[in-house]
């Protein structure tokens, strides 16, 4: 503990002096602004593109770069003269060590902010390393509710954390049943053994029951697992109105692709939280079958936007599938750029400033209001996903829904 | 839990995916038979395949099974060149270098696949993908029981060609005595890249059973080659017909003690079996003593 003191301490000193400093000598301070404006604003862009996790991280970087492309095109920076953002991009090696190696490099470069990070455990090492130096740290996905938790000033997660994942899934999942006329009763969790999926299903395990629902079994699973025929064979005999399965993509996949195969059809629904595969339209394209009428309750755009749309025009052209890392990081580099164009300046506090009190509007996901609670968006939901026909439809929130939920299962 | 229903399918699934780990493992067993090293660009080596397997489908148009003809003599010489002209030169007749040299391989390898084709999971979509063999009790896909079939006829290939062609007693006299076998005038250094061919093209097989029901990425072959490792010394470090038996008694062991453990513990099972032979039977169920 004693270690983090020292760190958190400067850090507000340093935040509180260089915020005074600012605001006694603002005349003075402007001609730096305005010198710093030929050289534009250097910005990190971190994301694990190698290792494990290189393709969500190459999406996510595609969807930050797609953005700074934007705005740069756009004229830049408008009230700083129309500086533009140089991006510095980073790869975090699908390691917190790396993620962290990448800070200090960013940080010697003198980067404004940084956005990226993508895993939990990366975001965690990253957001702190950055903290050191005041850097202000963008979390594009993270959802571990633990990185905005620490009281790290300089950190903020424009998306929504695990906790609001898991009771907003919860409380949609009642909502679906009990519209229907509540046709499930009986539930079975098959969940990866990490962090995400184990702590997700020790929290449905906990708040189902009350609801009135009866949790079967709860199957965990690793990753990678090679083959989930016992897992259906379980399914299978214990006959679930249900199937909650929290997984990565990869199991995902091969979870749904042997439920086809064996012919085994939960009564009611497969419901997915932050389900690896049951939003992506790879997944779909792919085995448009076996993810027929998936549910999914995981981070998604806001369909009736006409941006989100363009947006995800201009990803498909380039070939790739528009998913939530792409989306994720475009929001999260334009929330910074309009921290800019209040904060006018590339200082890594006025830019804290602007982040804490922003009400950015411009994004494309289907949140509420955006403000900024101990660095946490509190507009910022998941919504309910669910694959019909070819397509993937937002079924809730209600606002945002581009289809009514088919549930439960029409007969195979 | 312990009721027919699940127990007898259970099993069967263990044997079909004990039998592509077999697969896998014969080429490892073969390798380490005659070369006395653990190949560590084995699964790099199945990735790779896998990823032509892939390309091979969704280029050729190639049946992943038709493919299987044309990829196990693409990737003997492949194996072959990789160890006349790379591990061997590079290992400077030191089995140790050999050792690190196929590491290095592993990790050249994998990266290749990675830059250039990112980490992206890719499937392929077989129109027989789905079929499935009715049993009446259960059901069981058609391309794992394929899968099952072809390991034996690739095992029962390997026994042959070991026991009853010149290349296979050259095999097996280098494997027992190096040094002898170069005294009667057999040319070891391609006997050691005939076994490494052969490893390969197993490996090539191995993958285009796979291809249909799994999926590829660069870092696929890592999944199935500490399962593999684990077979080659259950069954008897150099044994064909050890991999086989091998691999089937591991696929049930990994099916059973996921079933009764939780896949997540299903694993144990084969790591505690792995530790029994070590300490009971050190040279393996079909290994020779030594």
């Amino acid at each position: 503990m004693s270690d983090q003191r020292i760190p958190f301490s400067r850090r507000k000193f340093l935040a509180t002096t260089a915020l005074g400093a600012a605001a006694a000598t603002g005349g003075l301070a402007m001609p730096s602004v305005l010198r710093a404006q030929g050289a534009g604003v250097k910005l990190g862009v971190l994301h694990p593109v190698s290792g494990a996790l290189s393709y969500s991280g190459q999406q996510g970087r595609l969807g930050a770069t797609l953005a700074i492309d934007e705005i740069n095109s756009a004229g830049g920076i408008k009230a700083m003269g129309g500086a533009k953002i140089d991006p510095i991009l980073g790869d975090a090696q699908s390691t917190p060590e790396g993620g962290t190696a990448e800070v200090e490099k960013m940080n010697s470069a003198g980067v404004a902010c940084i956005v990226g990070g993508y895993a939990s455990n990366i975001c965690l090492a990253t957001t702190q390393a950055a903290a050191r130096y005041d850097l202000p740290y963008i979390v594009d996905v993270g959802v571990t509710d633990a990185i905005v938790s620490r009281g790290l000033k300089n950190t903020f997660r424009f998306g929504p954390g695990f906790g609001v994942i898991a009771k907003t899934a919860l409380a949609n999942l009642v909502a679906i049943n009990d519209n229907a006329g509540k046709p499930a009763k009986t539930v079975m969790i098959v969940h990866e053994d990490s962090a995400f999926g184990s702590g997700l299903a020790k929290l449905l395990n906990a708040q189902l029951p009350p609801q009135g629902f009866q949790v079967l079994d709860t199957i965990a699973h690793p990753t990678p697992t090679r083959d989930f025929n016992n897992v259906v064979l379980k399914i299978k005999s214990a006959n679930p109105d249900i199937v909650i399965p929290a997984d990565y993509y990869n199991e995902y996949v091969l979870l749904a692709r042997t439920m086809q195969q064996q012919k085994v059809r939960p009564k009611a629904a497969i419901y997915s939280v932050l389900g690896g595969a049951a939003s992506s339209y790879k997944f779909v394209k792919e085995f448009p079958e076996a993810a027929q009428y998936i549910m999914d309750c995981n981070h998604w755009f806001d369909p009736r936007n006409p941006k989100a749309q363009a947006l995800k025009k201009k990803v498909e052209a380039k070939g790739q599938f528009f998913t939530y890392e792409v989306y994720l990081n475009y929001c999260c580099v334009r929330l910074l750029a309009d921290a800019l164009e209040r904060a006018k300046s590339a200082d890594r506090a006025k830019i804290i400033a602007a982040l804490e009190s922003s009400t950015f509007a411009g994004h494309i996901m289907p949140y509420g209001p955006t403000r900024f609670v101990n660095g946490q968006n509190q507009g910022a939901m998941p919504a309910n996903t669910q694959v019909i026909g070819h397509d993937i439809q937002v079924i809730l929130p209600e606002a945002f829904a581009s289809a009514k939920a088919v549930y439960p299962l029409p007969p195979a | 839990m312990l009721s027919p229903v699940i127990l007898i399918p259970a099993i069967l699934n263990g044997l079909l995916t004990g039998a592509i780990y077999a697969l896998v493992a014969l080429g490892l067993t073969l390798i380490y038979g005659v070369l006395h090293i653990i190949n560590f660009a084995h699964g790099a080596l199945l990735s790779a395949a896998m990823f032509a397997a892939f390309f091979a489908y969704h280029q050729l148009g190639l049946d992943p099974y038709l493919a299987a003809f044309l990829l196990a003599p693409a990737f003997f010489a492949f194996g072959y060149a990789l160890q006349r002209f790379v591990i061997g030169p590079a290992s400077h007749g030191n089995d140790r270098n050999m050792l690190l040299v196929t590491l290095g391989i592993a990790i050249v390898i994998e990266n290749a696949l990675l830059y250039a084709f990112r980490a992206d999971t890719r499937t392929i979509d077989v129109p027989y993908a789905f079929q499935t063999v009715d049993f009446g009790f259960t059901f069981l896909a058609l391309p794992r029981v394929v899968g099952f079939a072809a390991a034996f006829v690739v095992a029962l290939l390997l026994w042959l060609i070991m026991g009853w062609t010149d290349i296979g007693k050259a095999i097996r006299a280098v494997a027992k005595e190096k040094l002898g076998a170069e005294l009667v005038g057999i040319d070891v250094a391609h006997v050691y890249a005939m076994t490494f061919g052969l490893g390969t093209a197993c490996v090539a097989v191995a993958a285009c059973l796979l291809i249909p029901t799994y999926y590829v990425n660069p870092n696929v072959g890592n999944a199935f080659i500490l399962v593999a490792f684990t077979i080659v010394v259950l069954g008897g470090m150099g044994s064909v017909p050890g991999a086989l038996i091998g691999g089937l008694i591991i696929g049930v062991v990994e099916s059973l003690s996921g079933l009764f453990l939780g896949e997540s513990l299903g694993q144990i099972g084969i790591f505690l079996i792995f530790i029994a032979v070590l300490l009971v039977r050190p040279s393996g169920l079909f290994g020779a003593k030594t």
